[in-house]
């Protein structure tokens, strides 16, 4: 996990912005940077080439003619067939390679949403707890974020993965428990501006509980960071999911995603070029543009910058 | 006297995306050598782009034409490379915000003695320590502790005196100062006024000085320049302009600042807002704050001309001006 | 400055030892054990090994015997490889690793400095297109696949470089590993400093150093560079950790005989002794790095030493 898109340096910029405006003024800064985004062209064709990727990877399987398990007995090995419609070729074991790669994006896809989903839930919780208690508790929970920033990523991952066994959704969990840190320092800096706000001041005096506060002044105040969040952690993401996979740690047979597939393609690249190449541009495609409309947001954000 | 700089012509323009800005237009003036001049105007009258471009330190999307001719050498257009044999040693700036004018990871003496070293041929050392003289000569205190300190460990105002000091180490002829003193406190300005009268003296500098004060200027310059929407408007001796102004801008300057307008119980700003650079009204610009302007005024642009007694204006209006009348 | 240092180095005692107890209990509380193996031991021969490991002892008294032995330097042995205790293994394997790491972070960090400052330098101008092209790509293509792809382009169809494996001491088994490591590393840097630098470029002490007639280099050498590296060295640390992750796959996919072989044959077999060993050096070595970052960083930026 990286960090290909510079994600800390740009969320904790917006955060400082959010901080220093006033609570609806901040949904107009949202506002603001997403008018701006829309005038970026790379940013607005990525989204555009994103779109059409998730669209194609989820309803894309229900128009190929080959499943993406199904054995074509007559084509093993076979590069680009127009005519059997084996448009990306097929394995050793006679498996549609166009068929493949949609699945193999939309576990890819499902993996990196499940974990982002995963680590904004946590990130929420353990922030918005943390701000809004304060004090000593505050101090306490932010140094143990301190402490897991310092612990290899990815050595925690594969040792969560395989001693939690190799189902995907562990997959999705393992790597949502590890990714949320910079959720939660966002959230606390939020809550920590936002519970000193009048109309928090005001929920309190009326006898409202913390968690009622949380969840109704507080969350709903978060879309904004919550939104660029995600953009930049899919990428991410869907990187440390390859690279599991790749290691032969995460999605297996005969599911299979980005990862496992080039992992099965790389060894035999020299004579099945197509089955290494098919989803390494799939892969490289979805990445670029995603790190262009992080890019694209970041420019929205600070337009000084250029 | 002779002149030190001539300014002939100059206009700043700026390349937005899809438009352009002329920032300056059409300026003539020249300053002799050892003068005061004061360039005065509100923010976005094109005082600062002027000096700025002079020194071709304009903005990536910004571009000079005319000429600023200094002893033989034209400095517009000139390449980064060439001007550098003057830049710094001739002409030096002094800028509006001393916090982040001095390099916050060099120590204040690197940044100091590099002038010498590069203008001047000087050894490390020797820059060293002329420039620790100059610090104690603008007036900072243990100069060679402060030498050895980091911007960050210094108050504004001293910041603002080694920004001077850095300025002067070659004695150049011309030393454009941009809004020198806004940024400081009100008992530090007068310090620093005085200071720079000394100075200027002492070495025989021409100083620039730009503003939107003219309590400022009132102490320190020998002639004034009143600059409007990317245009002089008005020139002349400082006094001159203070007790007779013949440009309604000029005059609702001056009922506009408190010190000058103490004939008066209450001050009289300008009516309306400084005009956007991008869509100048017809005519002369300042037409529609001005109480005296009529039909010409809002169909031609007023030239700058000859007003006697070695004084400019741009102005088609000849009669009496009286405060009040301004608005 | 010392007293300085000091304090950072007093601050990362606890997070080290935190840390340790993290990954300690972690393991231990995760389902399966280094005997699980395909075929059951026979109950007496498991309890003596568990007995040997000293398995068979409430967890809390492992975890003290474990950092006793830690602060003797002891990493304890290991689980599986039979005869071999991990600081041995780690003797073999590290040092390996760190070379190819290393290289690939000073190689990466030169170029990538230098890449920006061009970059920035040419803002908007053809060479800043296309190293912004170079980057992106090093960016967003993960180290396994651009492994795959150099060795298919170099090793199979130039034939310049050879694909993977290890003869001892050869340089050119080195290039495409390093390469794949440094890219990536190389391109974030140099993001980072063009970045920056067109920050830096558009202060106004830059403009003051301008204003001074110090020549273009001068500006940039003395001026410019130093405050324009400060988030490049804040990234570092943790860049050099990646590396040395990074590097485990890298390793894999080339056959080289660094670390990474034994880390992830440990994690596969719950070797709790090698994964937990090379965690923990892994460990020790980010705190460093990011102390010796913190320290170059109060050089560079004299405001810091003060907080």
């Amino acid at each position: 996990m990286a960090g290909i898109t510079g994600k800390d340096e740009v969320l904790t910029q917006y955060a400082r912005r959010l901080e220093t405006l006033e609570a609806p003024k901040g949904r107009s800064l949202t506002q603001d940077a997403l008018r701006r985004l829309a005038r970026n062209k790379a940013a607005v064709i990525s989204i555009a080439i994103v779109v059409f990727i998730v669209l194609a990877a989820f309803v894309g399987p229900y128009f190929v003619p080959w499943g993406y398990s199904e054995v074509d007995w007559t084509s093993i090995r076979k590069p680009p067939d127009f005519a059997k419609a084996h448009y990306f070729g097929t394995d050793q074991n006679g498996r549609d390679m166009l068929a493949r790669v949609l699945q193999g994006t939309q576990m890819s896809l499902i993996v990196a949403g499940v974990a982002t989903i995963v680590s904004v839930v946590i990130g929420i919780i353990y922030g918005a707890v943390a701000g809004y208690l304060g004090g000593r508790v505050d101090a306490l929970m932010m140094r143990i974020v301190d402490i897991m920033y310092a612990l290899p990523y990815i050595l925690f991952v594969i040792i969560l993965v395989v001693m939690f066994g190799r189902h995907p959704v562990l997959l999705f969990v393992g790597i949502g428990a590890i990714e949320w840190l910079t959720m939660a320092r966002i959230v606390r800096g939020q809550t920590l501006s936002i519970k000193e706000r009048e109309f928090v001041e005001a929920a309190r005096a009326g006898g409202a509980k913390p968690w009622t506060i949380i969840s109704r002044h507080i969350v709903p105040n978060l879309t904004g960071p919550v939104v660029i969040y995600a953009t930049l952690t899919i990428p991410e993401i869907i990187i440390a999911e390859s690279f599991l996979s790749y290691l032969g740690l995460g999605v297996q047979e005969p599911q299979t995603s980005l990862g496992t597939l080039i992992s099965f393609g790389a060894p035999v690249a020299e004579v099945l070029p197509w089955m290494l190449l098919s989803p390494a541009i799939v892969l490289v495609t979805l990445l670029l543009c995603l790190t262009y409309i992080g890019d694209g947001l970041r420019d929205a954000l600070d337009p000084k910058d250029r | 006297m002779s002149e030190v700089l001539k300014v002939e012509d100059m206009s700043v323009t700026f390349d937005l995306h899809d438009s352009e800005v002329h920032a300056v237009r059409e300026m003539n003036f020249t300053l002799a050598e050892g003068e005061t001049l004061a360039v005065v105007g509100e923010s976005g009258s094109g005082k600062s782009q002027a000096f700025l471009s002079i020194m071709g330190l304009l903005a990536k999307n910004g571009r000079a034409t005319g000429r600023a001719v200094m002893g033989d050498v034209d400095l517009i257009g000139m390449a980064p490379k060439q001007l550098d044999i003057y830049r710094g040693k001739d002409i030096a700036m002094i800028f509006q915000d001393p916090m982040t004018s001095l390099n916050p990871t060099l120590r204040v003496k690197t940044q100091l003695a590099e002038v010498l070293v590069t203008h001047r041929n000087f050894d490390k050392q020797a820059a060293i320590k002329t420039s620790i003289e100059m610090l104690e000569r603008v007036g900072i205190p243990e100069p060679v502790k402060r030498a050895n300190a980091y911007p960050h460990e210094l108050s504004g105002g001293m910041r603002q005196r080694v920004m001077i000091a850095m300025s002067l180490l070659c004695q150049p002829k011309i030393l454009i100062a941009d809004e020198p003193t806004t940024a400081l406190d009100v008992t530090v300005q007068a310090q620093m006024l005085d200071l720079f009268k000394k100075l200027t003296e002492d070495f025989g500098t021409a100083l620039v000085l730009i503003t939107h004060d003219l309590g400022v200027v009132a102490g320190i310059a020998d002639r004034m320049m009143v600059m409007y929407g990317g245009r002089a408007v008005e020139t002349g001796k400082t006094d001159d302009l203070f007790y007779d102004p013949r440009h309604p801008y000029t005059l609702g300057l001056l009922h506009s600042t408190p010190h000058i307008a103490k004939r008066t119980a209450r001050l009289d700003p300008i009516q309306g807002l400084p005009p956007s650079l991008e869509h100048l009204p017809q005519g002369c610009s300042f037409n529609p704050r001005c109480a005296f302007a009529f039909d010409r005024c809002h169909a031609e642009r007023p030239p700058l001309t000859e007003a006697g007694e070695g004084r400019q204006k741009a102005c088609f209006y000849e009669g009496a001006m009286k405060y009040g009348e301004v608005a | 400055m010392l007293g300085y240092a000091l304090r950072r180095v007093l601050s990362a005692i606890p997070i080290a030892l935190i840390a340790v107890t993290v990954c300690f209990f972690v393991l231990r509380l995760a389902p399966g054990g280094p005997f699980d193996g395909e075929r059951a031991l026979p109950p007496t021969v498991l309890a003596n090994l568990r007995a040997h490991y000293n398995l068979d002892q409430p967890l809390v008294v492992q975890y003290l015997i474990y950092i006793w032995r830690l602060l003797q330097g002891d990493l304890g042995p290991s689980m599986v490889i039979d005869g071999f205790n991990v600081s041995q293994l780690i003797s073999i394997g590290f040092p390996f690793t760190l070379t190819v790491a290393m290289s690939a972070f000073v190689i990466a960090t030169v170029i990538g400095v230098i890449a920006g400052m061009i970059a920035a330098v040419n803002q908007n101008k053809w060479p800043d297109y296309v190293l912004v092209l170079v980057v992106m790509l090093g960016v967003v293509i993960p180290n396994f696949l651009m492994a795959a792809l150099l060795q298919l382009w170099f090793g199979v169809y130039l034939g310049w470089l050879p694909a993977g494996g290890w003869v001892a001491g050869s340089i050119p088994h080195l290039v495409l590993p390093v390469t794949v490591l440094a890219w990536p590393h190389a391109a974030r840097i140099s993001r980072l400093m063009r970045g920056s630098m067109i920050e830096v470029l558009g202060t106004n002490f830059v403009r003051t150093a301008r204003s001074k007639g110090l020549g273009q280099r001068l500006v940039l050498a003395r001026h410019a560079i130093k405050p324009a590296l400060l988030p490049v060295v804040s990234y570092l640390g943790p860049g050099m950790s990646y590396l040395l992750t990074g590097s485990l796959a890298v390793e894999q996919i080339f056959g080289l005989p660094g670390i990474g072989k034994y880390f992830v044959t440990a994690a596969l077999n719950r070797d709790y002794g090698v994964v937990l060993g090379t965690t923990i050096l892994y460990m020790f070595i980010i705190l460093a790095l990011n102390l010796i970052v913190d320290l170059v960083y109060a050089w560079l930026d004299p405001k810091v030493r003060y907080r």
